[in-house]
């Protein structure tokens, strides 16, 4: 059983919540600096992500948060949490964490009139189609060479993987479908 | 329009989203501005701020288009904006504009004394107020994907907000004891669904996100109702009719983040310089300029 952190500033980390005691693991809100060091592995969760960003930068817990994020830990980030993980991020630019090195583009998909449930095909997850719950979502418009494209939509990468960084533009954690966290959780054994 | 062809998950989706944060009223692009940067999660468009329409008088209808549109294109940040109750005219202009979420709201004059929008009909989610389980309920009947308290909207006056959302709360903790056999008559009483009184009583929670709105004008109020079991917060003329807005919004934006940790909503409170908006006295308040009475 791990204890998962969830960064818990702004957004829907209690759906994550939630997604983690579905697998049985532990999670564990995270607000300050404080809380970091006793996760064995993070989640980013969705939000909005320029609110996420302004609290991280004026309680001074972007610097932990990204020296955790490259501590070798699984990380995923959803959606708000993708655009905190990237290396560059337009539409507008703002600064992010750049520990995953991929451009996203915020609310690529547009407004939430263009919020959309869909099913993809799994990739390396493995099983059957898998849902993907759309809620004003990034549109990664490029990845760099370390990074593995695990899962994409109408030619667009929606999951991503560098190493233990994961980051998904849509919401696993929305859906019953757990594949995405234990995938994620799943490399801590390895 | 069919009905219900966007999923209530995505509807309620966008407000799992917006949980944790603050969302501010604005009537200019300027003032937009000022919340996103400060850290709203969101933005709500009106012509004037309630504390304003409290003292102006005259019809309160959707705001100008013009204005919408100018803070859609500035901001990053989801933009809603509100519209009179049972005005599904009005809501109709806001989905095709395009807003990300409508608020139905008593703080605009009512179109209809009788019957609110039917919500399931829009593809666009709806927020709306309440004082007690049973408004909730009969809201999430029509298809809100958001609940909020009502409060005395531009009052400047927590205790309104309180009342609504503790009355929601014992509402729940009532029917969450009641034996399956009690429930159609509960749902009698509360003038709501039987089926959503029902998942109340099993899931001792709101089937929909429920966030406090109405009266909310310093940190100390945010954390307030955090604290009572809200999950984000609206703040109305609490921000822009203070003496400093930037530092209002950033310090409310921080004790709503923090609410459980007194040390930080401290810090937030410490920050602020300057004059919260003038409040109002209920027991002054003419019970025929209560907003919160309008809608059912």
């Amino acid at each position: 059983m791990a204890s998962v952190g969830i960064l818990a500033i702004q957004g829907d980390f209690e759906a994550h919540s939630k997604a983690v005691l579905a697998l049985g693991h532990t999670p564990r809100p995270i607000k300050t600096a404080n809380d970091l060091s006793t996760a064995d592995a993070l989640v980013l969760p969705g939000g909005e992500s320029s609110t996420m960003l302004k609290l991280l930068l004026d309680e001074g817990l972007f610097e932990p948060l990204r020296e955790a994020c490259t501590s070798g830990r699984p990380v995923l980030g959803t959606c708000a949490g993708a655009i905190l993980l990237a290396r560059a991020v337009t539409g507008p630019a703002q600064e992010s964490l750049n520990v995953l090195d991929m451009e996203i583009e915020r609310n690529g998909y547009g407004r939430q009139r263009d919020s959309f449930v869909t099913s993809v095909m799994p990739g390396t997850l493995g099983g059957p189609e898998m849902e993907a719950v759309f809620i004003r979502a990034p549109l990664i418009r490029n990845t760099g060479p370390e990074v593995d494209v695990l899962v994409e939509h109408e030619g667009h990468p929606i999951l991503v993987r560098q190493g233990p960084v994961w980051a998904a533009t849509f919401h696993p954690e929305m859906s019953s479908d757990t594949r995405v966290l234990a995938a994620v959780l799943d490399s801590l054994l390895e | 329009m069919t009905e219900e062809h966007t999923p209530l998950r995505l509807k309620t989706g966008l407000a799992e989203m917006l949980k944790g944060g603050v969302i501010m009223d604005v009537t200019t692009v300027e003032q937009a501005t000022i919340a996103e940067q400060a850290g709203a999660c969101a933005v709500m468009a009106l012509e004037r701020v309630p504390s304003d329409i409290r003292k102006d008088g005259g019809v309160a209808r959707m705001a100008r288009i013009d204005i919408i549109e100018s803070i859609m294109s500035t901001v990053s940040i989801p933009v809603m904006a509100k519209a009179r109750i049972g005005h599904f005219a009005e809501a109709k202009i806001l989905q095709e504009l395009g807003v990300d979420y409508i608020d139905e709201s008593e703080v605009l004059t009512p179109a209809d004394d009788k019957f609110h929008i039917d919500k399931h009909a829009f593809d666009v989610p709806f927020v709306c107020g309440c004082r007690n389980l049973g408004e909730a309920l009969r809201r999430v009947g029509e298809g809100a994907a958001m609940i909020r308290t009502k409060g005395e909207a531009g009052s400047g006056n927590i205790i309104e907000a309180v009342r609504h959302m503790r009355q929601v709360i014992t509402d729940m903790r009532e029917i969450t004891l009641m034996g399956a056999e009690e429930l159609m008559t509960a749902a009698r009483d509360l003038g709501a669904p039987y089926e959503l009184v029902r998942m109340v009583a099993q899931n001792g929670e709101l089937p929909v996100p429920n966030f406090a709105a109405g009266g909310i004008a310093t940190p100390a109020d945010a954390a307030l109702m955090m604290s009572l079991g809200a999950q984000a917060v609206f703040v109305g003329s609490g921000i822009f009719k203070s003496e400093d807005p930037p530092v209002f919004a950033a310090a409310i934006v921080k004790a709503t983040t923090h609410w459980n940790d007194p040390a930080l909503v401290l810090d937030a409170t410490r920050s602020i310089a300057a004059a919260p908006m003038a409040g109002l006295d209920m027991d002054k308040l003419d019970p025929s300029e209560m907003l919160q009475t309008r809608g059912w």
